[in-house]
């Protein structure tokens, strides 16, 4: 674990010593090469702001608006025969749309049903293997301008909720 | 798209005021507006900042070679990129970010790979399947050690955090696999190659 911390501290600091070290050795002006790769960060992030925008809105307000708890409460239904708490299905439904978020409801778990409970690892490992989803969407898609997006968003979709049923299956093979 | 954000808006409307928190609607839509600003500053920050070291990559010709020792690896998934062209770097450099856990590398470089498959795109505005398969991927996120679960679970007292690393692993895995095979279904389905 020490180990595989220690190589992911060290990754990008060896990588951009290595870039700079073999422009130069290959007498790239490094300085103004960065500069003018770098001049086009904020037009490209311009492009994005929009997107990221409607997808703000969509999770701020639906946090606020207590449709959350609502589904929560749905799902305690279908989770007490599962012996895992109803929070588990509020990570999975809300991670897709906002890793802050997620992180709140995350902490609320361990809080509340301790951090050695199947909730907590139930809900650990679907944090770790789910991905924020609709903002990797608005992101990437925004940044090229792509408005026909065919079956991708279907697919995602998909393969969210076939990693969460997976993460909770592994889990409950541990116990 | 479209559906999605208009199903969610009408329902967080319709909770809002059934839970009498219709204030709070509005005071969440304003702060999104703000948070939107603030995430977009950052990405200003760190996007520029990869593109300007991509670019010494470019420049001293290392991306192209990188490309053609990446493109052994990935090729076989993403069959339509002509081979050394520069995304194979950047979707691999992504992707090794994403394993890494180093999301502050992975956005960023992912722009760079939209980018650059885009120069390939010849709709503009409609999704080529290299792009689908590179977007799956990344939102299934393959990552070797969650660190920042690790850590919380430690925060919060628990005895063995480590444990949560090989389940996280085989479900991402899983997860992942199935993503790709459903894109590659789908595009069987659609009935037409690309």
């Amino acid at each position: 674990m020490q180990a595989i911390s220690l190589i992911c501290q060290y990754l990008i600091p060896v990588f951009v010593l290595f870039t700079v070290v073999y422009g130069f050795i290959k007498k790239v002006p490094v300085y103004d090469s960065f500069v003018s790769g770098a001049k086009d960060g904020i037009g490209i992030i311009t492009g994005i702001f929009p997107y990221v925008l409607a997808i703000f809105i969509v999770v701020k307000t639906f946090d606020a608006s207590g449709a959350h708890v609502f589904i929560k409460n749905i799902f305690s239904l279908v989770s007490g025969p599962l012996h895992s708490p109803p929070e588990v299905f509020s990570i999975a439904i809300v991670k897709p749309f906002s890793n802050a978020a997620s992180l709140g409801i995350f902490t609320e778990i361990l809080k509340s049903s301790g951090p050695d409970s199947i909730g907590s690892i139930a809900a650990a490992v679907i944090m770790g293997s789910a991905e924020t989803t609709f903002y990797v969407l608005a992101v990437y898609l925004g940044a090229v301008g792509i408005k026909k997006t065919k079956y991708l968003v279907p697919v995602c979709i998909t393969a969210d909720v076939v990693g969460i049923i997976v993460a909770i299956a592994r889990v409950k093979l541990m116990f | 798209m479209n559906v999605i954000w208009l199903l969610v808006i009408c329902i967080s409307i319709l909770f809002s005021a059934v839970s009498g928190r219709i204030d709070e609607f509005t005071k969440a839509m304003f702060e999104a507006g703000k948070a939107a600003v603030e995430v977009c500053l950052y990405l200003v920050g760190i996007v520029s900042l990869w593109l300007g070291l991509t670019k010494i990559l470019e420049d001293s010709g290392l991306i192209y070679k990188l490309s053609n020792f990446f493109g052994a690896a990935i090729s076989p998934l993403f069959r339509k990129i002509p081979k050394g062209h520069p995304s194979i770097t950047s979707i691999s450099l992504n992707l090794l970010a994403n394993l890494f856990g180093l999301g502050n590398a992975a956005t960023p470089l992912g722009i760079k790979a939209m980018e650059e498959l885009q120069t390939l795109n010849r709709e503009p505005d409609t999704i080529t399947f290299e792009m689908m398969l590179f977007i799956v991927i990344n939102t299934s996120s393959i990552q070797l050690i969650p660190f920042t679960v690790i850590g919380l679970m430690a925060n919060y007292g628990s005895r063995n955090p480590n444990i949560i690393v090989l389940p996280t692993f085989v479900s991402t895995v899983i997860s992942t696999t199935t993503a790709v095979g459903i894109l590659f279904l789908f595009r069987k389905l659609s009935g037409r190659a690309g």
